[in-house]
C-alpha cells in the first residue's frame, strides 16, 4: 500500500527497538516533529515560489501594450520600442521573473508604470496598516458580538431566539459585503448622520478620530464575520455544555455567566480559530470592497486602481505581498492548534 | 379552540395575500409606507404557507426549502425567456430617451421596478443580470467540476508523487485570496462573459480537487472498491465506474453552495468596475450605480438589484447546505 507509506515512515521510527524506553520515544517524537515542520516549510516555499511565478507570468500576458500605457498613444514605433526594452519586456519571460525575484527580495518591487510613477513598495508600505487595522478591527468586533450571541443561542438551543438567531446569521451570510455596506452608509452616515463616510484619518492624527472613521468600515466587514462565528461557536458550545465537569460545575453551584465564560467557552473556541482561517481569504476580499467603497487608502483600493489603468506592477507587487501575509497567517493558525489544543498535539504524533 | 387553530393558516395565508395586494394595487406612490405594508403582507403569507404546509405534509416539511426552490424555477425561467417577456428595454440608451428617468417601482405600471438614471428598465436589466449571473456561474461551476473532479479523483487514488503535484499546484492557487486573484485576472483577461467564466472556474476548481480528493481517498478503502479489484477491474474501471459515481453526489452538493460564491464573486467584480462593464446589466454594475448621493435619493436603484442578488445566494446557499448535509459526510463536522 503505498497510501501509507508516510505514517509508515514514521511508525516504523517510533518503533525501532521492540520495547522503546520512554527516552527514546520522547527523541523518536521530537525527530517526526522536525521533520514534520520541515516539510511544511518546504511546501510553504514551493507554493509562495509558484505564487510567485504564477502571478509574474499571469500578468506578462496583458494584452494592452505597457509601452503604450506609458506614453499614450500617437507616438513612434522606435519610441514604444525602447519603452520595452526599458522596461525589460523584450527578455525571455523566465529571466524577466529572475530579474523581478531577485530585486524583489532586496525589497524593490519596481516602479508603478503611470503617473506618478511612485516606488510600488512604498504605496503599499503606505496602505497596508489601513488594511490591516480594519480587518482586525472587523475580526475584534466580530468576536464581540459573536460570543455573547452563541453563547445565548447554545444555552437555549432549540428555543425561539435560538431559531431567530440562526436564521438571521444564516441570511446574513447570503449579503455580499459591498451591499452590506451600501446599506450601513445609507442608515448609519446618510440617515441618521452618525458616522462619516469615505474619509480616513491616520492613526497617528489620533485614535479617537482614526477609530470613529474606521468604525462603519469595521462594522460592514465584521457582520459577515460575526454571522461565520456565532454559527461555529453555537454548535461547539452546544456539544461543550453536554460534558460531564459542565455538570459538575452546575453541581458545585457556579453561575450560568461564569460556566460560559470560563468553562465552556476555551474549548468551544478551536472551531472558531479553524474557521477564522478558512474564512481569512474571504476577510481580506472583503477589507478590499470595503476599501473601495468607503474610498480608503488601503490595499484594496491600491490593488482594484492599479487593476483598472492596467498597472501591472503595481498589481504583481500588491498580490505577491498579499498572498505572502496570506500564506504566513495560514501557516501560524495551523501551528496554533497544536498550542491551543494538547489532544492535536498526541494525534498528530 | 381547535377550529380556530385549523383555520389560522389559511386565515394567515389570505390576510398576506389581501396586503400584499392592497399594497401594489390600493396605495400606489405610497413610498416607505407601501414597502412597509409589503415586507407585513409578505411574512404573513410566509407564516400562512408555513402553517398551511405542516398541516397537509406534516411537520418536517421544509417550507424554506421549496419557497427557495420556487423562487430559483421562477428567476431562471424568467431569464431564459427574457428576450419573450414583454419588458421595457435593458441596455439600449437611444431607444429610452423617451422614457421617464429614476422612475419609482410601481407594479401596476410600465415599468414595474422602476427605471434607472437613463431610463432603462430595472426589471428588464435585473432578468438579463440574472443571465450573466448565472450563466457565467453555472458554466464556471461546471468546469470546476469537471476538471477538478478528474484530477481529485486520479490524485487521491494514485497518492505518490500525482498526488503531491496535484496538492502543491491547489494549495498554490488557494495561497491567493479569491478576490485577489479575480482581480489580477482582471487586470490581463477582456471582460468578456468566457473570460469572466474562465476566471471564476479557477476560483472554483482547487476546492472541487480537494473535495474529490478527500471522498476518494475515503471511498478507496471501502468494501466495494476492493470487491471491484479483487474481480480484476483495471484502474481505469474502478476509479470510472466506482469511484466517480459516489464522487460526484458530493461534488455536486458542494457546487450548489459554490454557484452562490460564485455569483457573488461575479457580482463583487462587476461592482469593482472589473467585470461586466455598463450599460450591459449584471447585478454588480448595477449596485454600483447606486454609490454615493443616488441611494440616498433613489433607494430603488440599490434595493431592486440588492434583494434579487440576496434571495439567489441565499437560495443556492440555503439548497446547497441542506443538499451537503445529506450527500457529503464530511459536511456535517462544520
Amino acid at each position: 500500500m503505498t497510501n501509507q507509506s508516510v505514517k509508515d515512515d514514521a511508525g516504523a521510527l517510533g518503533s525501532a527497538s521492540a520495547a522503546p524506553s520512554l527516552r527514546a520515544r520522547r527523541r523518536a517524537g521530537a525527530w517526526r516533529r522536525t521533520r514534520r515542520l520541515f516539510v511544511r516549510v518546504a511546501e510553504l516555499m514551493a507554493v509562495l515560489f509558484l505564487v510567485s511565478l504564477g502571478t509574474f507570468a499571469l500578468l506578462s500576458l496583458i494584452d494592452t501594450d505597457p509601452a503604450v500605457t506609458i506614453l499614450g498613444e500617437g507616438h513612434t514605433q522606435a519610441d514604444y520600442e525602447a519603452v520595452r526594452e526599458d522596461l525589460g519586456l523584450n527578455d525571455p519571460l523566465l529571466e524577466r521573473y529572475a530579474d523581478w525575484l531577485g530585486s524583489a527580495a532586496h525589497g524593490d518591487l519596481g516602479a508603478s508604470i503611470v503617473p506618478p510613477y511612485h516606488d510600488v513598495l512604498d504605496r503599499i508600505m503606505a496602505a497596508l496598516p489601513v488594511s490591516v487595522e480594519l480587518a482586525l478591527l472587523g475580526v475584534g468586533m466580530a468576536l464581540l458580538f459573536s460570543i455573547p450571541l452563541a453563547m445565548w443561542s447554545a444555552y437555549h438551543a432549540g428555543g425561539r431566539i435560538d431559531r431567530w438567531i440562526s436564521a438571521g446569521t444564516f441570511s446574513v451570510l447570503s449579503v455580499p459585503s459591498f451591499l452590506a455596506g451600501l446599506l450601513l452608509i445609507w442608515l448609519l452616515s446618510n440617515g441618521l448622520g452618525w458616522f462619516p463616510r469615505a474619509e480616513w484619518s491616520r492613526l497617528d492624527e489620533g485614535l479617537g478620530a482614526n477609530l470613529y472613521h474606521a468604525f462603519l468600515p469595521a462594522l460592514t466587514i465584521a457582520l459577515a464575520e460575526t454571522a461565520l462565528l456565532t454559527r461555529v461557536l453555537r454548535s461547539d458550545l452546544i456539544t461543550t455544555l453536554q460534558e460531564d465537569y459542565i455538570l459538575a460545575a452546575r453541581a458545585k453551584g457556579m453561575g450560568t455567566v461564569h460556566i460560559m465564560f470560563s468553562d465552556a467557552l476555551r474549548p468551544s473556541s478551536f472551531s472558531a480559530v479553524t474557521i477564522l482561517g478558512i474564512s481569512l481569504g474571504r476577510l481580506i476580499g472583503s477589507t478590499v470592497i470595503v476599501e473601495y467603497l468607503f474610498a480608503l487608502p488601503g490595499m484594496g483600493t491600491l490593488v482594484v486602481g492599479a487593476a483598472r489603468t492596467g498597472d501591472y506592477v503595481t498589481v504583481q507587487g500588491a498580490v505577491l505581498v498579499i498572498a505572502l501575509i496570506y500564506v504566513a497567517t495560514n501557516a501560524l493558525i495551523d501551528l496554533s492548534y497544536g498550542y491551543l489544543d494538547p489532544r492535536v498535539r498526541r494525534s498528530h504524533a | 379552540m381547535p377550529l380556530l387553530t385549523r383555520l389560522l393558516g389559511p386565515m394567515l395565508l389570505c390576510a398576506g395575500l389581501v396586503i400584499l395586494a392592497v399594497a401594489i394595487g390600493g396605495i400606489r406612490n405610497g413610498g416607505w409606507l407601501q414597502v412597509l405594508v409589503v415586507v407585513i403582507g409578505a411574512a404573513l403569507l410566509f407564516n400562512g404557507i408555513g402553517k398551511v404546509a405542516r398541516r397537509r405534509f406534516g411537520p418536517h416539511v421544509d417550507v424554506t426549502a421549496w419557497l427557495c426552490a420556487v423562487w430559483l424555477i421562477v428567476l431562471i425561467s424568467a431569464a431564459v425567456f427574457a428576450p419573450l417577456l414583454p419588458i421595457g428595454e435593458h441596455q439600449d440608451l437611444a431607444a429610452t430617451l423617451s422614457e421617464p428617468t429614476m422612475a419609482r417601482p410601481d407594479l401596476l405600471s410600465a415599468h414595474p421596478l422602476g427605471t434607472n438614471n437613463f431610463g432603462l428598465d430595472l426589471l428588464t436589466r435585473v432578468l438579463y443580470g440574472a443571465r450573466v449571473s448565472l450563466i457565467v456561474s453555472i458554466g464556471a461551476v461546471l468546469m470546476g467540476m469537471v476538471f477538478g473532479g478528474l484530477v481529485g479523483i486520479v490524485a487521491g487514488f494514485r497518492r505518490g508523487p500525482v498526488d503531491w503535484v496535484a496538492s502543491v499546484l491547489t494549495n498554490s492557487f488557494l495561497a491567493v485570496p479569491p478576490l485577489i486573484l479575480l482581480i489580477a485576472l482582471a487586470t490581463v483577461l477582456e471582460p468578456t462573459l468566457q473570460n469572466i467564466a474562465f476566471a471564476l472556474s479557477l476560483l472554483a476548481t482547487p476546492s472541487m480537487i480537494r473535495i474529490a480528493r478527500a471522498s476518494t481517498m475515503a471511498l478507496a478503502e471501502r468494501e466495494f472498491v476492493m470487491a471491484g479489484r479483487a474481480m480484476g477491474a483495471s484502474n481505469l474501471r474502478v476509479m470510472v465506474r466506482e469511484l466517480l459515481p459516489n464522487v460526484a453526489l458530493p461534488l455536486a452538493s458542494y457546487g450548489m453552495v459554490m454557484i452562490s460564491v460564485l455569483i457573488v464573486a461575479e457580482a463583487s467584480l462587476s461592482f469593482l468596475g472589473l467585470g461586466v462593464e455598463a450599460p450591459a446589466p449584471s447585478w454588480g454594475n448595477m449596485i454600483a450605480e447606486g454609490q454615493g448621493r443616488v441611494f440616498e435619493q433613489n433607494p430603488h436603484i440599490v434595493l431592486v438589484p440588492g434583494v434579487v442578488l440576496f434571495f439567489t445566494v441565499f437560495a443556492f446557499n440555503a439548497l446547497g447546505e441542506r443538499a451537503r448535509s445529506r450527500f457529503d459526510s464530511r459536511a456535517g463536522k462544520l
